[in-house]
């Protein structure tokens, strides 16, 4: 019997240890949950691990953002809090811990989630708890698109239809005659770019000689390559995150293959052309569009807008300020400012969703001259400008002036 | 036809990294039985300091050398502190033990050097050179050939050197060879060190070719073991060539089998093996073992 | 029957005692809390799995969570496309996964351990590839949102006379999760002690022997792939019914790694072993990068350090340390303390009788 009584020890103390780990139930909802006389709680799922950890320090940017304008006295006298956890990019992982932002943490609203699986995975559920799912960080267009299904959803970024709409606008222009191959990669991402491509070219779209996919755990796009080469495409669409990108643009010359280039946004900052040129890759032709400064062009060296962007990431100590998300999530940041800010007194989550979705109207110093953040009662998508660039051989040239897509997509 | 040999070379391009990779996995296989499923990691890390040595000023033939002995001393170390305290433990505690190790080198590369592909200088030009019209850069040709080299140096080591002797016979039969009066811990740890110094050679070779961040050895890791195993994960030589078959093999099934396309390469590539596994499942070049009772 | 019960070993004392908790639990935690810890017994349900495999069986593989994606996207797929009930699919779900586990059983019979462990490997690296090309009926990239089901009447009616408050979606799932786990582990349970259970030792433990004392190796090693299969199906049905939501992502190959994890950090070839290793492997990397550095007595430069390095050193630092130093998992730990505190108080009542404690070398 004693070592009976010493098992059920044992057990009890499984058990109360179990059960300290638990904690309280949850308070009752309030109305503006997350907000307090001093504080704006906010928070966010971002990949801190795992395949697409490249994208972690933009929650960090936008932490250093928000320490920022918490040391100029907040907002309206709040300050933010800023919770980060780390999904790994890992639908699965996103949506327990979104739970826990908006049941445990009782947060005000979702920030800057990453990714579109992810983020598509918590949707149903932020707008059934009614939790802002603001300025995810994704360009996937159904989260601008489909505001009137989900209306506690918002994205920030140009979406990527869009990109491919100038793209395809800058083809029929001036080379229409051209034979185009795309590269795209195999995810959502990649489809939305070839989508937005086929759409915006229209009847035209038999310009499109051959596409080739590939997919993001791939060792290198060579094999794509050389069959776009080998059915004669005089122009290639490169629609790949970074280091694809490089790879690509290194393989297109190694396979002494001259084409026009259309490199997607996201893999145009400085460091990778650099990156490409070290490695080998002519850059000859190519063509990109941008709507945010490049920390790494010189021709933004003295811009007040940049000087601030490295003052604000000066203080945060795992970032690095040459890199291209870092400015993202700093630009994208200084908008939820912007949204609380003019959210003033009546800081409910609805008055802070009506703003961002239907009242913004900024000029964001992070992002290019003359590009606005812009929402209306017809209009949801936030950033719908961008300028096409082309490659000098040291630096982007902006070329013309800003595309407006504004309506294009619906 | 040109676009078929085109497709071929750069499956030799490919395959090349692979085989480079899997010499690694090979060595560590020889060494202890064991997959090291760190290898990778190991390698990528060893990468970085590579480039942090040539950042600081030193200069690409030095800092290689150096990365190497550091390489061959961090291996030594991770087998004393992690491994030998399990050397003794079933298969499977290792197996985690590795995993555990791959996320840990992992994350402190991320947390150290951050996720931004960098550009990693290389001993051999950008320039291509033109076969009629099929073309294959002299990077891709140096990976080849470094790895050849490496296997010459591993193969004789291995084979014709005392050391080379006593570490296949610690690994393999280290009862016998404690009584022999081998210091069989020891020899593992050299044969970590090996595998690390030579996952370094990789890393270096492969770093201007993939860009260099802490997942660089990820997208490649599993055709590496791919092409171990297709090879017979003991054999060097096995490696190289099943690194080689593999890189053809996937590229011209994503080439000319319609249903696969770019992005089911890899299952394919994969499938492929495990069919030559059921049919031959030593490997190519693996001898039949001996079914331990 | 009281007689019986009286009667009864200790360990199903602490059987019905942990059963008693698990039930109970939910009541006192928030729907969160109680959502976390449907997840972990998910896990601890394919870990049960992978344990039949890997632990009874001696059949190491590195991707059941190839399986879990297809347990999932079957029920998924019925849910959304033919508009079944989800907790219906849940049982589809797992016979088709057992049918398709015992089916990939058949080759993996050809191969040795290691060249199947990476065969397995390869699996979970392709899954992801291979869910998004029909694209029609997976949904490709934009993967299948689910609806989650709310809870019926009765559960309703007992779930509120017992507590007072409203049941949720998520506590009503938690509970159905619970059913089949228990349902489950009561299986492993007989399955184990009976006949397929010790012929699956004996091949694990030598298979001359054990096709010397005439027993189906072939059979038994391909059945112990099918019902592996069929755990890490209906953990993959439960998992989508949990998460609302199937996407590639899902399902990528940490997901197989973390269930070896959980195997091994749990204790192969035991019972409680997958519950105590699930519990681990779902709570540790999402709580090693929250809980240390909130805590006050752990110095602000190493907590900052954490912090900073994120939850992959942790992760594997932890992982490592735990196979270092118990190596047999946490039910080995244990049992190595109980078999140390057994002996320290029998030695001290030896003493007393002047024997001699056994030679610590022999036991």
């Amino acid at each position: 019997m004693g070592r009976n009584a010493a098992r059920l020890a044992a057990v009890a103390a499984f058990l109360v240890t179990l059960g300290a780990c638990g904690g309280s139930p949850a308070p009752a909802a309030q109305t503006d949950v997350g907000i307090t006389s001093n504080s704006i709680l906010l928070g966010t799922t971002n990949a801190l691990s795992g395949p697409a950890a490249a994208y972690g320090t933009i929650a960090n940017a936008e932490n250093a953002y928000f320490t920022y304008i918490n040391g100029q006295g907040g907002v309206n006298g709040r300050k933010i809090t800023f919770k980060i956890y780390d999904d790994a990019y890992n639908p699965a992982q996103t949506v327990p811990l979104t739970k826990q932002l908006v049941e445990q943490d009782q947060v005000f609203a979702t920030f800057s989630g990453l990714g579109t699986q992810d983020q598509t995975s918590v949707r149903d559920y932020l707008n059934s708890k009614k939790v802002p799912q603001l300025f995810v960080a994704t360009g996937a267009t159904t989260f601008n698109k489909d505001f009137s299904s989900n209306p506690w959803t918002l994205g920030w970024q140009p979406p990527y239809q869009g990109e491919s709409r100038i793209y395809a606008k800058d083809i029929l222009q001036n080379h229409p005659n051209a034979k185009i191959g795309v590269l795209y990669q195999n995810d959502d991402y990649g489809q939305d770019y070839l989508k937005g491509l086929t759409d915006g070219l229209g009847a035209s779209a038999s310009l499109i000689v051959d596409k080739e996919s590939f997919d993001v755990t791939a060792a290198s796009p060579a094999a794509q390559l050389a069959k776009l080469k080998a059915a004669n495409a005089d122009t290639v669409f490169l629609f790949a995150t970074p280091k694809p990108a490089v790879q690509s643009l290194v393989i297109i010359t190694a396979l002494h293959w001259t084409p026009t280039i259309y490199l997607n946004s996201v893999s145009n900052p400085q460091i990778y052309m650099a990156a490409a040129k070290k490695n080998g890759a002519a850059l000859a032709n190519v063509t990109s569009v941008s709507y945010i400064k490049d920390p790494t062009d010189p021709q933004w060296a003295s811009d007040s807008g940049m000087q601030q962007y490295k003052t604000i990431i000066a203080s945060c100590s795992t970032c690095k300020p040459d890199d291209g998300f870092n400015i993202y999530g700093v630009a994208v940041a200084y908008t939820m400012v912007d949204v609380l800010k003019q959210a003033g007194t009546n800081m409910t989550r609805k008055n802070v969703m009506d703003i961002a979705a239907n009242r913004l109207n900024e000029t964001n110093p992070f992002l290019l001259p003359g590009i606005k953040v812009k929402t209306a009662s017809s209009d949801h998508f936030a950033i719908m400008q961008e300028q096409v660039i082309t490659w000098n051989g040291t630096g982007w040239t902006l070329q013309g002036s800003i595309i407006d897509e504004r309506g294009t997509l619906k | 036809m040109q676009a078929f040999l085109q497709q071929v070379v750069s499956g030799i391009a490919i395959g090349g990294i692979f085989a480079s990779l899997a010499l690694a996995l090979v060595l560590i296989y020889n060494a202890m039985g064991l997959v090291n499923f760190a290898q990778g990691e190991m390698a990528m890390l060893a990468t970085f300091v590579a480039y942090a040595l040539i950042s600081r000023g030193m200069s690409y033939w030095i800092a290689f050398p150096v990365t190497l002995v550091l390489a061959f001393g961090g291996g030594v170390v991770i087998q004393r502190v992690v491994i030998r305290p399990v050397e003794r433990a079933p298969i499977l505690t290792l197996v985690i033990i590795t995993l555990g190790l791959a996320t840990l080198l992992n994350g402190l590369a991320g947390f150290m050097f951050g996720y931004v592909p960098r550009s990693f200088p290389s001993a051999f030009s950008a320039q291509t050179i033109d076969l009629l019209g099929v073309f294959i850069s002299y990077r891709d040709l140096g990976v080849i050939v470094v790895s050849g080299l490496v296997l010459l140096a591993v193969y004789l080591l291995l084979q014709h050197t005392t050391v080379g002797l006593t570490l296949r016979a610690a690994a393999h039969h280290p009862e016998a060879s404690r009584l022999l009066g081998v210091q069989v811990s020891w020899m593992l740890g050299l044969g970590w060190g090996l595998a690390a110094a030579v996952g370094a050679v990789s890393g270096i070779m492969v770093a201007p070719i993939l860009l260099l961040e802490p997942n660089m050895m990820q997208s490649i890791i599993i055709y590496a073991f791919a092409a171990a195993v297709l090879g017979g994960i003991e054999s060097p030589l096995g490696a190289v060539v099943g690194g080689l078959t593999v890189g053809v093999t996937v590229n011209l099934a994503g080439a000319y089998i319609p249903f696969v396309g770019g992005d089911l390469q890899l299952a394919v590539g994969l499938a492929i093996i495990i069919v030559v596994l059921i049919i031959r499942p030593n490997g190519l070049f693996g001898r039949a073992a001996t079914r331990r009772v | 029957m009281l007689q019986r019960i009286r009667g009864a070993p200790p360990r199903y004392w602490l059987v019905g005692v942990v059963v008693l908790f698990f039930v109970g639990f939910p009541t006192v935690i928030s729907s969160f809390l109680a959502s976390e810890w449907a997840q972990a017994l998910i896990l601890a349900i394919a870990i049960m799995g992978l344990n039949i495999l890997v632990g009874y069986s001696g059949q190491l593989s590195l991707g059941h969570g190839a399986f879990m994606a297809l347990g999932a996207y079957t029920s998924a797929i019925l849910a959304h496309h033919f508009k079944m009930d989800i907790v219906a699919t849940i049982p589809i779900a797992g016979l088709l996964t057992g049918l398709v586990g015992f089916v990939f059983g058949i080759p993996a019979l050809r191969l040795s351990a290691l060249y199947l462990a990476l065969a397995t490997f390869a699996l979970a690296v392709v899954t992801p590839s291979l869910i998004k090309r029909p694209a029609g009926l997976t949904g490709g990239v934009q993967g299948i949102i689910l609806t989650q089901p709310d809870p019926p009447g009765f559960a309703q009616s007992a779930y509120g006379f017992l507590t007072g408050t409203a049941m949720t979606s998520d506590q009503w799932i938690y509970y159905i999760c619970l059913f089949c786990a228990l349902i489950l582990f009561w299986f492993a349970w007989n399955l184990v002690r009976h006949r397929p259970g010790r012929a699956m030792r004996a091949i694990r433990d030598g298979e001359v022997a054990a096709a010397a004392s005439g027993v189906n190796i072939a059979g038994y090693k391909t059945l112990a792939f099918g019902i592996s299969a069929f755990y890490a199906g209906i953990a993959g049905a439960l998992f989508a019914l949990a998460t609302g939501f199937v996407s590639p992502d899902t399902f990528p190959v940490s997901l197989s790694i973390q269930l070896l994890v959980g195997a091994v950090v749990g204790g192969l070839a035991s019972i409680p072993g997958p519950l105590l290793g699930a519990i681990f492997a779902y709570f540790l990397p999402i709580e090693s990068s929250q809980w240390v550095p909130s805590q006050s007595w752990i110095p602000d430069q190493i907590a900052s350090t954490v912090k900073n390095a994120g939850p992959a050193v942790t992760y594997g630092a932890v992982l490592i340390l735990i196979m270092i130093f118990a190596p047999n998992g946490i039910v080995g730990l244990v049992y190595r303390g109980y078999v140390a505190l057994n002996r320290r108080l029998r030695g001290a009542a030896d003493r007393e009788t002047g024997q001699m404690p056994p030679n610590p070398q022999t036991v």
